[in-house]
């Protein structure tokens, strides 16, 4: 399966302060720590290099401050990159024109923001038919399209509320659905579950994922929560101060950390739920029990019952049942009490 | 140790005051013509000269030879004009030409009852349907056509103030340039006293309800501009993301997104503007705007108290209607509307509708529903009389005594002591105070401000209004914050205040000399107390605010620690307040420049007589530079407190 590039971004920078363009240009677009924190300027992105995949959810992690807000807003041009390159479906949009640039948000682009953002004077219905009304549609076209996305994001019956009537949980479905009307090719959620209380959060994570199912958009999400991301992401990328240390699988970050900072924050994270038995097996060698085999790319947790029942290690197997390598039952005791170990 | 440093700041001040029989005449009093004696000008520089030049420029200008700047000023009174007529139409005169009559008076109270219990429930319906019962019941004296003929020109000027606001503070919201220059100038008109707009439009305008209307206008129009402003620039910026992210077009934007976004801040504006409205519709009369206020300045003019002080209680009711209307169209938030029948999704339209219905098919039949039956009207003025009678009568020797001593034993020693202040002094006062509290350039801005005073040529009549400003300002003070501090310690003393305070403040400001007249007759007591009576407002408000509002955990932390009531009071809440106190004091001093300058109606000195004699000889370049010198004394006491108050702010970590 070959991945088609969704949004290519190349060396994107983002400074706050006074002047940041001929300071960027003053320091050959490559700005040292010193040099930024004694002109006083905020390293919101620096050097930002990746590309999103078609159909894939990339979440974007990080703690509060990190960048991960002004880098999805350069993204979608809401925020003016200082340097750098984006591409969408292969069009620069850093030269894209406003015209094109509102074309383009318009039909292809959806956003869900953290304190949901909907606009008080106008009913959910009218919320979620906005982006259709500014493009001009006709009232009961729009309204038609509107009352289906209240069906899909679960708000019947509440078309003609004012969102101060609505629960936050509600507020934000409101919102999710005004982001969907367009049906756009790619959607951005900034922190769309942080203002909600655990229990809505874990509610309303759980509708997402089952709306990805139905949809298969691709999706940037961003989130500081690292359950949240390993619950919804193909890839993750750690922010830091502006940088973004590492992007990879969620398996990859906790096996293999590229600094000391992801390393940290990743340790709470259970292992046995992310690692896959490919990951710990071993070559065989000695005894291998016959009754038990476990596939390479099942999670440890789902094999280690199983595992454990046994006396011996356990052989591991392809998708083709070719046996591949074996499982030692103290390899997997010890990833699975890792975390606790260095503690 | 602090301290003493601290008063260091005057000390340049006070060197001077005791200089003062060594300094050079030119220092004590600002010289009356420039250096190598310009004749026949008032002050230092010709501003009134200026101003008057530019004046009888603008009206001889043509404009690429086509029209005269006249021709605009007329085809603006021509439209005011037409509108004016149509609202009156509607409320008191009817249509003659189309044989129909004007809203029945029976309407404009059910309307009102109806409106008010939709917005708010019956307390809202009771007051707006007796605000215009009265209005029919006590129209003896046609107080009915009068009020009609305030709430036509009202009408007119509201609106028209409200929309140019509006775009005012969207020009100033959209262009950061655009908004350098109109907060500094929103700023000096919302200090300018209304007579300098007076003065200005009936030049340009002539007099009139129409000459009236404009002023109203011009003088409404600020508040609105700066909310709009204010409110644009509050939306929060995830809100303006997600109108781009829907692609709005940049009128999309404005129209779809930021206008109903900033809607609480339009409201507040809405509510401030008809205030604002009435008040100036009320001072207008002084050019010949017709209603409640012309009818009050002729009977206070001919000392008729009784007969003016009914008038003036029809202006309170109104005041107090439209304020709280305003409010409660501003507080109602969309609520979804249920499903069904059209009179159960809206049964206070559908009522309405059938309470007109019902009018039109009725009123052939009943014509006390056109007009109020004549022999059922009441007079209070009589009432009113025997009252003053009777204060007079009983009370005039003490009162009389009373003010007599107040002004020869305190007033006049303060006047004396405030106006031999060398005017370099003030300068040095002011210079040290603005360094202190916010650097050179405060200092600079203030010193300025100061100097166009001294060189204006009035120095010696603002230092009068200074006076008067100050010594009202004290006893606010004395009076206002124990008051607020008295209030703020039980939540029902505290609710009661805000409501006096917020049913007072809606008064237009002229209606405070009723009840001080009616006490001392005319003069200087009685203008230093209808300045207090207005002034303290502000100053009870703010300090009730700021011991309200020190964070309940600060207090619990002193309560902890074992603090008496009053030792919490003394040593926590109002060190905590001080800096709204100080906002409350500097808002006092506002008021009180305001109500100087009405004052200045029934006699005093100051510069409040000066700008009656222009307004009287219709000298503009005189008003708009007495109404500036005004403006400044009020923007250097703002400055110099608002920069005080956030020094505070942020020393105590509130900021
Ligand atoms: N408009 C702005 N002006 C100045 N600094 C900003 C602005 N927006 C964001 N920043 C700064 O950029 C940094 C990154 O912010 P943000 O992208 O919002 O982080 P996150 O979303 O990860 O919490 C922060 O230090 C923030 O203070
Ligand atoms: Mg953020």
């Amino acid at each position: 399966m070959s991945k088609n590039i969704k949004i290519a971004c190349k060396d994107i920078w983002k400074l706050y302060g006074s002047n940041p363009q001929d300071f960027f240009e003053k320091h050959q677009r490559n700005p040292s720590d010193e040099a930024i924190k004694s002109e006083q300027y905020i390293p919101a992105v620096r050097n930002a290099n990746f590309d999103v995949y078609d159909g894939e959810i990339l979440v974007i992690m990080g703690l509060s401050g990190s960048g991960k807000s002004t880098l999805v807003r350069c993204l979608s041009r809401l925020v003016e990159p200082t340097w750098g390159k984006v591409e969408f479906d292969g069009i620069d949009l850093l030269q894209a024109s406003e015209k094109t640039l509102i074309e383009i948000r318009r039909h292809k682009m959806g956003m869900v923001f953290q304190n949901f953002a909907l606009l008080p004077h106008r009913t959910v219905l009218q919320n979620i038919a906005f982006p259709l009304e500014v493009q001009g549609i006709d009232k009961s076209t729009r309204e038609e399209k509107a009352r289906e996305i209240i069906e899909i994001v679960g708000l019947q019956g509440r078309d003609n509320y004012y969102p101060r009537e609505l629960s936050g949980g509600q507020q934000q479905r409101v919102g999710i659905g005004r982001s969907l009307a367009v049906e756009p090719d790619i959607w951005f959620l900034d922190e769309p579950f942080s203002a909600l209380d655990p229990l809505i959060r874990k509610e309303m994570q759980n509708e997402f994922i089952r709306l990805q199912s139905i949809l298969g958009k691709t999706i940037v999400f961003i989130t500081h929560d690292f359950d949240e991301a390993i619950k919804l992401a193909d890839r993750i990328a750690i922010m830091y101060e502006g940088v973004i240390v590492q992007l990879g699988t969620a398996e990859e970050l906790i096996s293999n950390p590229a600094t000391q900072y992801v390393a940290e924050f990743t340790r709470d994270i259970p292992r046995a739920k992310l690692l896959s038995v490919q990951s710990i097996m071993e070559p065989i060698s000695g005894e291998v029990s016959d009754q038990v085999h476990v596939y390479a790319n099942d999670s440890i947790e789902k094999v280690a019952r199983s595992v454990l029942a046994q006396e011996s290690n356990v052989s591991v197997i392809d998708q083709t049942d070719q046996v591949i390598g074996m499982l030692k039952r103290e390899r997997l005791l010890e990833t699975i009490f890792e975390n606790s170990s260095e503690e | 140790m602090r301290h003493n440093k601290a008063l260091l700041v005057f000390a340049p001040f006070f060197l001077l005051i005791i200089l003062k029989p060594w300094l050079p005449g030119w220092a004590k009093i600002p010289p009356k013509s420039c250096l190598g004696g310009c004749a026949d000008i008032e002050g230092m520089i010709p501003f009134v000269d200026w101003v008057n030049a530019v004046i009888n420029f603008l009206r001889k200008y043509e404009f690429f030879g086509a029209f005269t700047f006249r021709d605009i000023t007329r085809s603006i009174s021509g439209i005011i004009d037409s509108l004016l007529h149509f609202t009156e139409g509607l409320l008191h005169e009817g249509f003659a030409d189309f044989n129909i009559g004007a809203i029945p008076w029976i309407a404009l109270v059910g309307a009102a009852i109806i409106y008010g219990w939709y917005l708010r429930g019956w307390k809202l319906a009771l007051l707006g349907g007796g605000c215009f019962f009265y209005l029919a019941l006590f129209s003896k004296r046609g107080i009915w056509e009068l009020s009609m003929q305030t709430l036509s020109a009202i009408a007119v000027s509201a609106p028209i103030a409200g929309l140019i606001g509006i775009l005012v503070g969207i020009l100033a919201a959209k262009r950061k340039s655009a908004e350098r220059i109109i907060w500094p100038i929103l700023n000096v008109l919302q200090s300018l006293p209304h007579f300098s707009y007076l003065i200005i439009v009936a030049i340009f305008f002539g007099v009139g309800s129409k000459a009236g209307v404009i002023a109203t206008i011009i003088f409404a129009f600020p508040p609105m501009a700066r909310l709009t402003l204010v409110g644009l620039q509050n939306i929060r910026s995830e809100v303006i993301e997600a109108g781009m992210m829907s692609g709005c077009s940049r009128m999309q934007m404005l129209f779809k997104v930021e206008l109903p976004s900033a809607r609480n801040e339009l409201m507040l504006g809405v509510n401030q503007i008809i205030m604002q409205c009435l008040a100036m519709v009320v001072i207008a009369s002084f050019i010949g705007q017709s209603g409640l206020g012309h009818d009050l300045l002729t009977r206070l003019q001919r000392l008729a108290i009784g007969q003016a002080l009914e008038v003036g209680i029809a202006v309170v009711f109104i005041a107090i209607a439209l304020d709280r209307f305003s409010q409660a169209i501003a507080n109602k938030q969309p609520t979804h509307i249920p499903e069904g029948p059209f009179w159960k999704r809206r049964p206070y339209l559908t009522t309405f509708i059938g309470f007109v219905v019902a009018i039109l098919v009725l009123s052939p039949a009943l014509p006390f529903i056109a007009k109020f039956p004549e022999h059922l009207t009441i007079s209070t003025s009589t009432f009113w009389d025997s009252i003053v009678d009777y204060i007079t009568l009983h009370f005039y020797g003490p009162l009389a005594s009373f003010r007599d001593a107040f002004l020869v034993y305190f007033l006049i020693p303060v006047r004396s002591a405030i106006t031999g202040i060398p005017w370099i002094a003030i300068i040095a006062l002011v210079a040290c105070l603005g360094w202190k509290m916010g650097g050179w350039r405060l200092a600079l801005i203030v010193c300025l401000f100061v100097f166009f005073i001294a060189a204006s040529g009035y120095w010696v009549r603002a230092m009068i209004t200074l006076y008067m400003v100050l010594v009202s300002l004290l006893i606010c003070a004395l009076l206002g914050i124990p008051l607020g501090i008295w209030a703020s310690r039980r939540d029902w003393t505290t609710r009661v205040m805000q409501n006096i305070c917020d049913t007072f403040q809606t008064f237009p400001s002229f209606i405070y000399l009723l009840p001080v007249v009616m006490l001392f007759q005319i003069n200087d007591v009685s203008a230093i107390f209808a300045i207090i009576i207005y002034a303290s407002i502000p100053i009870v408000r703010y300090t009730i605010f700021g011991l309200r509002n020190v964070p309940q955990e600060i207090i619990e932390a002193a309560v902890t620690s074992g603090c008496t009531q009053n030792q919490v009071l003394w040593k926590v809440r109002l060190p905590m307040a001080f800096p709204e106190i100080i906002l409350g004091l500097n808002q006092t001093l506002m008021f009180g420049l305001f109500m100087v300058m009405i004052a200045g109606f029934i006699g005093t000195v100051d510069l409040s007589q000066e700008i009656f004699r222009a307004l009287t000889f219709n000298d503009g370049g005189k008003g708009l530079v007495i109404g500036l010198c005004v403006s400044f004394i009020g923007l250097t006491a703002d400055r110099l407190l608002v920069a005080w108050s956030d020094r505070q702010k942020q020393e105590y970590g509130l900021a």
